[in-house]
């Protein structure tokens, strides 16, 4: 290390009704790995945001080596020597590789030329990639390559990566992690985002933790303890959620040879599918973003309909019967998005609560509406689950994502299901909801639902889980005992055989 | 009945500039569309420019000034869609819908003045040499000027949309346009250029009808060609050279239509002038299989947040 | 510096402001247009929306009210339940003209028998065949997922030929001396769709829009149906996961739109019209989409917006035989109405705040 590169002094930023950055100070010194930590809404984006030129701050100044810093625009940011990789990433489906880069950059060379240097760069990073491949067809790891190698090209001082592991397999986070100590290495420093404290105790020097838009500590991460670093991002003990030990009964819902073609160009077809579920047990469903989630969500939901005898529940076939039916015989389902899937962002938590309710919680009667049943449902969700609205009269998207999960989590529950199908059922929540969202969960296998919990976050699995599986190119592996496993064991079943990516680089 | 009328050089000639209307403002729509943004209002920007074309052309006496007013006219109203629905955040398909309202009360208002009158006649324009060539002489290079320039443009767009930086960013903005600004490039301000660029094709195309293909102003005499380009652009899957196919078909629809007619089929006349309405649906049809080619932020609305 | 801010939700305040927000601007912009146009402003606003209602001639012109009121809201009704949805039906004009037809046609047919079950056959016919003609987007839409927008409105260009063929030929009056149109229907007691209360121009086309209201009310507000529908156009993907069935959605909005503007234009060419000419349709298809959105799509609105609308109609011939005000004139007031509309929208669903530029 030899000084600092980027120096962060007094940065703020509010928003109506909420201070995303309170006077955040801190050093990113250069070949430095800096960690920033912090919850969901700890406001890690913002600051990001500020340093990338998107979002200007109300107060505070940089100085990128001792020169004043306040790019106006990213392309500025870009110009100082700061790259991005996005956590929602900000590629184009529809064009090619070389494309997508050459967007990322100031004065890209001809497009042929292009192409040659990002083969050269991407083999030289161990990150190997075709730049004539069209993006939308690229694994969720091959689409973070591109992001990278796209900041690569322009020799970046400071390259700023938004949890990029949340969509990568184990062994695919082992080659990214080499890709950067190679960068730093060179001297590149690393602005690191992530709420995983395990990786950035082996991959970070410094870590800066956020909570509420403050800092709140600096530390050294391979001297802290997780549980120090997460007591000082959650600002309080963590609580377990406790499992419920119990022994599942008989067998609820059975899938097989469940194949469905894929819904759009860009998803992904689900092939043969097998999956048996007992009364009692949870079952989780690992697996890199993109490799079936939403489809199997949407087979066992019943918004794509499948061959009769694919899914039984009871022994009964319902694989071609739609979502109301499948509700009234109690497969209930709730989906990872919550506004526009799960819950009509516009509508009121009453008109929310119908969407789903209407068959088991008899809000309706010969078609016609029961308002105020409906309303009366809402309101014990709200009440039962700690929803913080004002009332049900409140539109779904004026909640928070953590009370909105809360809500979309309560409403199935409430319903008394006899299986219930989650996907990600704490993506982008606080600790808190989260907490509670899996207390309930394991709380409702305690009395006897069957749950799956399809979920990209391993801990979360390991936690709430009795039985393991993992999703692969739409394909299913088969049910382990989640007790049994190994980490190794799981990236092998979360990687299966995929092109090789996974396991033969892991190796080179 | 009498077919002999019909001369297939005659037929392709005019099939050419049956076609250059639509084609002009497929190709602006085309361009709009790849931007992510679904303009309605194609034939209320062509009504508009045709009449602005046409009072131009009249008071100045010059058809070029009468072109040039007829895209001003519609990049204008074109403009105003843009500040509806770029700046206000409005729906799209209901301001292109208003836009279309809009724009045929307004011809209406500024035309009252102008029924009846005959512009002075733009010159065709023989290529030397080539326009001597038997059949295709007469087929292809015997037009005015503006059917050349409906076909420069498409070359145009082709080649802009393919290999320059700015058709890479247009297609970006219309692709995705929360990554497009996230990389720092200025959604709205592209996408405004964009509608006003397919606002002066409209407007062009619908001065083509006043100006050369009629050439009078009546009310209402677009009567469908906007919703016609719009029909070809999804036929054409969003590609600058399948617009021109496209054009051709339906221009080749219309002429021979309307030959029919002249010849004295026995059919009544309105059944014949059903035909290139019934032609698009039926086109419609056969292309609405493959939705995957349409840009994926396509009539979506962009609000930077934060 | 102007900024937008995404409100956490709708304003119900603005819900209700924004449409009288948007008569009030269009009002000041049309007296500017007029005032171009060489006319005194103040006279030809008050000549619009005052001399209809309140004028000398007002016991002449309030029934026009409901005469060309039915019609807009009628047809805007059925286009309000799509729109809900995202359906967008735009090709209600030629379903108006084909609801005409086919009531026209079972009248021809008819005539000149005297019989009382005559006019309920034609008004099932003008629904049937504005619905078949809506249809047809409707079901290229469920097979193939083609463009309803597109064909729908290439259908009216279809519809009008259609209209054209039949004034001049099939249903052409024999006893006409040579003019194009069919009989006056009149002077066809069985099929004439009279007043029901004699000088209040209130005729059963305009009972059934009354009656379009309440059904849309109930349907939207108190029944799955309408909520599914509503949930269609707010998250099309939380409709499907609610258990929505996309193309019963589409069939029935698509549909009913086009049953309820075949009825309009049956009980126009049956009533106000009377026969069927080339020039029979006069817009009110185009017209009553800015009906829906000014009422907001809520079906109480609608008839408010409905009747405005007529009044503009009314006025707007009113101010063109006395002060000579241009037609087109009113008709791009109306179509500025519909611009000034969606531009205030605006601030139902956003806050304008300024913002100081801060130094960065």
């Amino acid at each position: 290390m030899t000084g600092t590169l980027l120096s962060i002094k007094g940065l703020t930023k509010a928003y109506p009704g909420v201070v995303a950055n309170d006077t955040v100070s801190l050093d990113i010194g250069t070949g430095e790995i800096h960690a920033l930590l912090g919850e969901n809404g700890a406001g890690k984006s913002t600051l990001v945001k500020m340093i990338y030129g998107l979002v200007k701050p109300d107060g505070g100044t940089m100085q990128m080596r001792g020169a004043p810093f306040a790019p106006p625009e990213p392309r500025s940011a870009r110009a100082a020597g700061v790259a991005m990789v996005f956590q929602h990433f900000s590629l184009f489906d529809a064009l090619d590789v070389s494309e997508n880069i050459a967007l990322g950059m100031e004065n890209p060379p001809p497009l042929r030329d292009l192409a040659a240097r990002i083969r050269t760069v991407s083999e030289d990073y161990g990150l190997p990639l075709d730049p004539y491949r069209t993006v939308g067809g690229l694994s969720a790891g091959e689409r973070q390559r591109v992001e990278i190698i796209r900041c690569l090209l322009q020799d970046p001082k400071l390259l700023i990566m938004d949890e990029p592991t949340s969509v990568l397999t184990p062994q695919e986070v082992g080659i990214l992690f080499e890709t950067l100590n190679k960068l730093r290495s060179e001297g590149t420093s690393i602005l690191y985002i992530s709420h995983k404290l395990e990786e950035i105790r082996t991959l970070c020097d410094t870590a800066t933790i956020l909570r509420l838009g403050k800092n709140v500590g600096t530390c050294d991460p391979r001297e802290t303890t997780a549980r120090q670093m997460a007591e000082m991002m959650v600002g309080s003990e963590l609580q377990t959620p406790k499992g419920t030990g119990a022994t599942p009964g008989a067998a609820v819902l059975d899938v097989s040879g469940l194949s469905l073609p894929a819904p759009t160009r860009f998803g992904t077809a689900l092939k043969n599918v097998h999956l048996r579920l007992h009364m009692g047990e949870v079952l989780g469903i690992g697996g890199v973003a993109g490799n079936g989630q939403d489809e199997l969500l949407a087979a066992l939901s019943g918004e794509m309909r499948a061959a009769p005898d694919a899914i039984r529940l009871k022994g009964q076939d319902i694989g071609h019967l739609g979502p109301t039916a499948r509700r009234r015989r109690g497969l209930l389902a709730a989906p990872e998005e919550r506004l526009g899937h799960a819950a009509a962002p516009d509508m009121s938590l009453t008109e929310n609560a119908l969407l789903t309710g209407a068959v088991r919680e008899g809000l309706t009667a010969n078609g016609f509406l029961k308002w105020g049943k409906a309303r009366s449902f809402a309101e014990r969700i709200i009440e039962t689950f700690d929803v913080r609205t004002p009332g049900p009269d409140n539109a779904a998207r004026s909640l928070s994502g953590g009370n909105l999960q809360k809500f979309v989590i309560g409403r199935e529950v409430l319903q008394r299901p006899e299986v219930l199908v989650v996907n990600q059922p704490t993506w982008g929540v606080d600790a808190s909801a989260a907490a509670a969202i899996r207390q309930a969960l394991l709380d409702l296998a305690g009395n006897g639902t069957a749950v799956l919990v399809i979920s990209q976050d391993l801990d979360e699995l390991m936690e709430v889980a009795d039985h393991f599986a993992a999703l692969n190119e739409g394909r299913l592996t088969d049910t382990r005992r989640t007790g049994d496993l190994t980490i190794e064991e799981i990236g092998l079943m979360m990687g299966g055989a995929h092109d090789g990516m996974g396991i033969a680089h892991a190796e080179a | 009945m009498d077919l002999s009328s019909i001369t297939p050089a005659l037929l392709l000639a005019s099939l050419m500039v049956a076609a250059t209307p639509i084609l002009l403002a497929g190709i602006g729509e085309l361009v709009v569309e790849r931007a992510g943004v679904l303009n309605l209002g194609v034939e209320g920007m062509m009504i508009t420019g045709a009449i602005c074309g046409f009072a131009v052309t009249i008071e100045t006496g010059s058809p070029l000034m009468g072109f040039v007013a007829a895209a001003a006219g519609g990049a204008g109203l074109a403009l105003l869609f843009g500040a509806l629905t770029q700046v206000a955040l409005a729906n799209q398909v209901a301001s292109g819908l208003a836009l279309t309202l809009f724009g045929l009360g307004l011809s209406s208002l500024l035309g009252q003045d102008y029924v009846g009158l005959k512009p002075v006649q733009t010159p065709a324009f023989k290529i030397p040499l080539l326009s001597d060539i038997p059949f295709l002489g007469r087929v292809l290079f015997s037009h005015d000027l503006m059917v050349y320039f409906g076909l420069g443009l498409v070359a145009a767009v082709w080649a802009l949309l393919k290999y320059s930086r700015a058709g890479l960013i247009l297609r970006a903005v219309g692709e995705n346009h929360d990554a497009a600004h996230a990389l720092g490039y200025k959604v709205v301000r592209i996408r405004i250029l964009a509608i006003m660029f397919g606002g002066a094709c409209a407007g062009l195309g619908g001065a083509y009808i006043s100006l050369i293909r009629v050439p009078q102003w009546t009310e209402g005499m677009t009567s469908g060609a906007g919703w016609i380009a719009l029909a070809l652009v999804v036929f054409a899957s969003w590609k600058p050279g399948r617009v021109l196919l496209g054009a051709w078909l339906f221009g080749g629809v219309t002429v021979l239509q309307l030959n029919l007619q002249a010849a004295g089929l026995a059919i009544p006349v309105e059944y014949l002038s059903m035909s290139p309405y019934l032609i698009t649906i039926l086109v419609l049809v056969i292309m609405s299989a493959d939705k995957s080619r349409a840009p994926a932020s396509l009539g979506r609305i962009f609000h930077a947040s934060g | 510096m102007l900024r937008l801010e995404k409100r956490p939700q709708p304003s119900r305040v603005f819900a209700y402001l924004t449409p009288v927000l948007a008569v009030i601007i269009t009002m000041i912009a049309g007296g500017m247009l007029f005032a171009a146009l060489g006319k005194n402003p103040v006279e030809a606003i008050r000549t619009i929306f005052w001399d209809p209602l309140f004028g000398e001639f007002a016991f002449y012109y309030r029934p026009q009210l409901l005469v060309k009121g039915g019609p807009l809201i009628l047809i805007a009704i059925g286009l309000s339940l799509g729109f809900r949805a995202g359906i967008w039906n735009i090709g209600a004009e030629g379903q108006y003209i084909v609801g005409a037809l086919c009531g026209a046609a079972v009248a021809l047919a008819f005539y000149p028998l005297e019989a009382w079950y005559i006019f309920p056959l034609m008004i099932l016919a003008g629904a049937l065949g504005g619905m078949l003609w809506a249809m047809v987007p409707a079901l290229l839409k469920v097979k193939f997922g083609t463009n309803e927008i597109l064909v729908s409105l290439m259908l009216v260009y279809v519809a009008e030929n259609l209209l054209a063929a039949m004034a001049l030929g099939r249903m052409k009056n024999p006893e006409g001396h040579g003019f194009p149109g069919s009989r006056n229907l009149k002077d066809y007691p069985s099929a004439f769709n009279d007043e029901i209360i004699t000088g209040s121009g209130m005729h059963w086309g305009v009972l059934t829009a009354f009656l379009a209201v309440i059904f849309a009310y109930v349907l939207l507000n108190r029944h799955m149906l309408g909520f599914s529908i509503r949930l269609t156009g707010e998250a099309p993907r939380a409709a499907r996961f609610s258990g929505v069935n996309p193309t019963r959605i589409i069939l029935f909005c698509l549909g009913i739109s086009g049953l309820m503007a075949g009825l309009a234009g049956m009980f126009e060419v049956s009533g106000p019209s009377g026969q069927v000419s080339i020039d029979f349709n006069v817009g009110y298809g185009f017209t009553a989409i800015i009906v829906a959105f000014l009422g907001r799509l809520h079906p109480v609105g609608i008839l408010l917006a409905g009747l405005l609308m007529a009044l503009t109609y009314i006025g707007g011939e009113i101010a063109q035989g006395n002060l000579g005000l241009p037609s087109a004139a009113i008709q791009l007031f109306q179509g500025m109405l519909l611009f000034f509309l969606l531009a205030v929208d605006l601030l139902t669903n956003y806050r304008i705040r300024f913002v100081r530029r801060e130094a960065a």
